[in-house]
């Protein structure tokens, strides 16, 4: 090898073809792949695995937790929904109750109302009876005692009882 | 050029773009022995150190909530798994620090390859031919411990017609055999253009101090050219890098899954 | 004198052996562009297809490169 490095100096033709030079570089380059491959599967590529792997699992787990956490936040929305719909239940309850009761105090009011009224009503209607009875004999008799007092003037003698039945058939009409 | 371009004070411009990918020892102007301390051997150590800086120590904190070096190291980690995983299978995971490291050595020598002044490993055909050659070893002994004489129906196309198998046999065969050719010519051909081509354009940089009129024109343009292309080689270290990867793993499926 | 005309003749070649580079730029800019084309009717398919995009970007461009290595080859190694 040496011997040929000096007979094709290497300042001639292509350094890539200077055969002097191959053992040397073949030599560093497997020195270089093996250290490397050394790096790579005792050190390197395991250490990244690991980490990768590390970091899966952490995702993982945190995935999780927030699918977790997630329910449980739904389960206390429907707890939630659940209360404010009880809550309007009962208030409309107790809504339904007090308009029931108010309107049968108001239904007994108006009735207890309306018997008052019939009554006053029955008893206006006996007073006006009374008194338009009182008026009808009041005319009759102002009537008989001026139909008397007629005849008398006009001469005649007033009987009494042709007086009433006369007047009583005018009355009539 | 080939043989007298080397002379020490000539006027003009100067092109040696390929001067940057010669072997030098790093001590003393000796011979380059196997075992000499050489510019690969100090770019080969950068590497390693890069790779050891952010996939160990960016990695020390083993934070759930990773620092900026872990999300980096977390990232090649998933795009190398996933890439084994899609393509070859399941199965291919066994290989997956295997096919780790060459990503992580071809992409950490591409860019460090990128520094001004630096020496890119992988552009030398020794380096990516002994990558490819691992390779091409690994899934045809794979292939063959898996499934024994059962690896010679990846030549056999079944699904072809019975009279054309034997030629298709052939070209499978000869596909085969020019796998690790192209695996590493491609990569060590894409770093060397990408790296010439920055040099040539260097070299037209300095025109300025030669002339001043045509310097005023081809100066600015060269360095903006240096910058674009320059762009497009990060962009190529990456890619040259995948590719490189990828084929790995489609031929490692290949080894694992022979029937087509 | 007649070593110039060889070293004439390698560059000749060389220069030759660059027009296949355009081959790759054409076959690379095909792929690409029918990836695209295939990508805008069907977007979601185009992403498990990327890894499929570069192999065939590869294989296109490593043909380039070869070219671009012969040319190499006849500068320097010649």
């Amino acid at each position: 090898m040496a011997s040929e490095a000096q007979a094709t100096e290497s300042a001639t033709g292509l350094p890539q073809l200077d055969f002097s030079t191959f053992g040397n570089q073949i030599f560093w380059l497997l020195v270089a792949l093996v250290v490397i491959y050394f790096i790579l599967s005792r050190v390197a590529l395991p250490r990244i695995a690991a980490v990768l792997a590390e970091r899966q699992g952490s995702i993982t787990n945190d995935l999780a937790a927030a699918e977790d956490l997630k329910a449980r936040a739904v389960e206390a929305e429907e707890a939630y929904r659940q209360a404010l719909a009880d809550a309007r239940a009962e208030a409309q309850k107790i809504v339904a109750e007090t308009k029931a009761a108010i309107k049968a105090d108001l239904d007994r009011a108006n009735e207890k109302a309306n018997q008052e009224i019939a009554e006053r009503v029955a008893e206006g209607e006996k007073a006006l009876a009374e008194i338009r009875a009182s008026a009808l004999d009041a005319v009759r008799d102002v009537a008989k005692d001026v139909a008397a007092e007629l005849v008398t003037v006009m001469g005649g003698k007033a009987d009494g009882r042709s007086v009433t039945a006369a007047v009583n058939a005018r009355m009539k009409g | 050029m080939a043989t007298d371009a080397h002379g020490a004070a000539e006027p003009g411009l100067v092109f040696h773009p390929m001067d940057q990918f010669m072997v030098k020892p790093l001590f003393g102007d000796g011979a380059v022995g196997i075992f000499t301390l050489t510019n690969v051997t100090l770019w080969m150590a950068l590497t390693v150190a890069a790779i050891f800086a952010l996939l160990v120590m960016g990695t020390a904190g083993r934070a759930t909530i990773p620092s900026r070096t872990q999300s980096i190291a977390e990232l090649a980690y998933d795009f190398v798994r996933k890439m084994v995983e899609d393509v070859a299978g399941k199965d291919g995971l066994k290989f997956f620090p295997y096919i780790m490291t060459l990503f992580l050595f071809i992409l950490f020598a591409n860019m460090l390859g990128l520094l001004p002044m630096a020496f890119t490993t992988t552009s030398h055909i020794a380096v990516t031919a002994v990558l490819a050659m691992m390779v091409f070893l690994t899934v045809t002994i794979v292939g063959f411990v898996r499934h024994g004489a059962g690896f010679l129906s990846l030549f056999w196309v079944s699904s072809a017609p019975l009279p054309l198998r034997p030629v298709l046999a052939l070209i499978e065969v000869i596909s085969y055999f020019v796998r690790p050719v192209s695996h590493s010519i491609r990569l060590a051909g894409n770093m060397m253009a990408g790296h010439a081509v920055v040099k040539v354009f260097a070299a037209f940089a300095p025109m300025i101090v030669i002339s001043t009129g045509i310097g005023l024109l081809v100066t600015p343009l060269s360095i903006l050219a240096i910058a674009t292309i320059y762009a497009l080689e990060l962009l190529v270290a990456f890619i040259q890098a995948y590719v490189f990867t990828i084929l790995t793993c489609v031929y490692l499926k290949d080894a694992l899954h022979p029937h087509h | 004198m007649e070593g110039d005309i060889v070293q004439m003749g390698a560059y000749i070649g060389a220069g030759l052996a660059c027009m296949g580079m355009g081959g790759a730029a054409v076959g690379v800019g095909n792929v690409a562009g029918n990836f695209l084309a295939g990508a805008l009717r069907n977007p979601s398919a185009a992403g498990g297809q990327t890894a499929t995009l570069f192999i065939g970007i590869a294989f296109a461009e490593a043909l380039g490169i070869f070219s671009f290595l012969v040319a190499l080859l006849l500068m320097f190694a010649v």
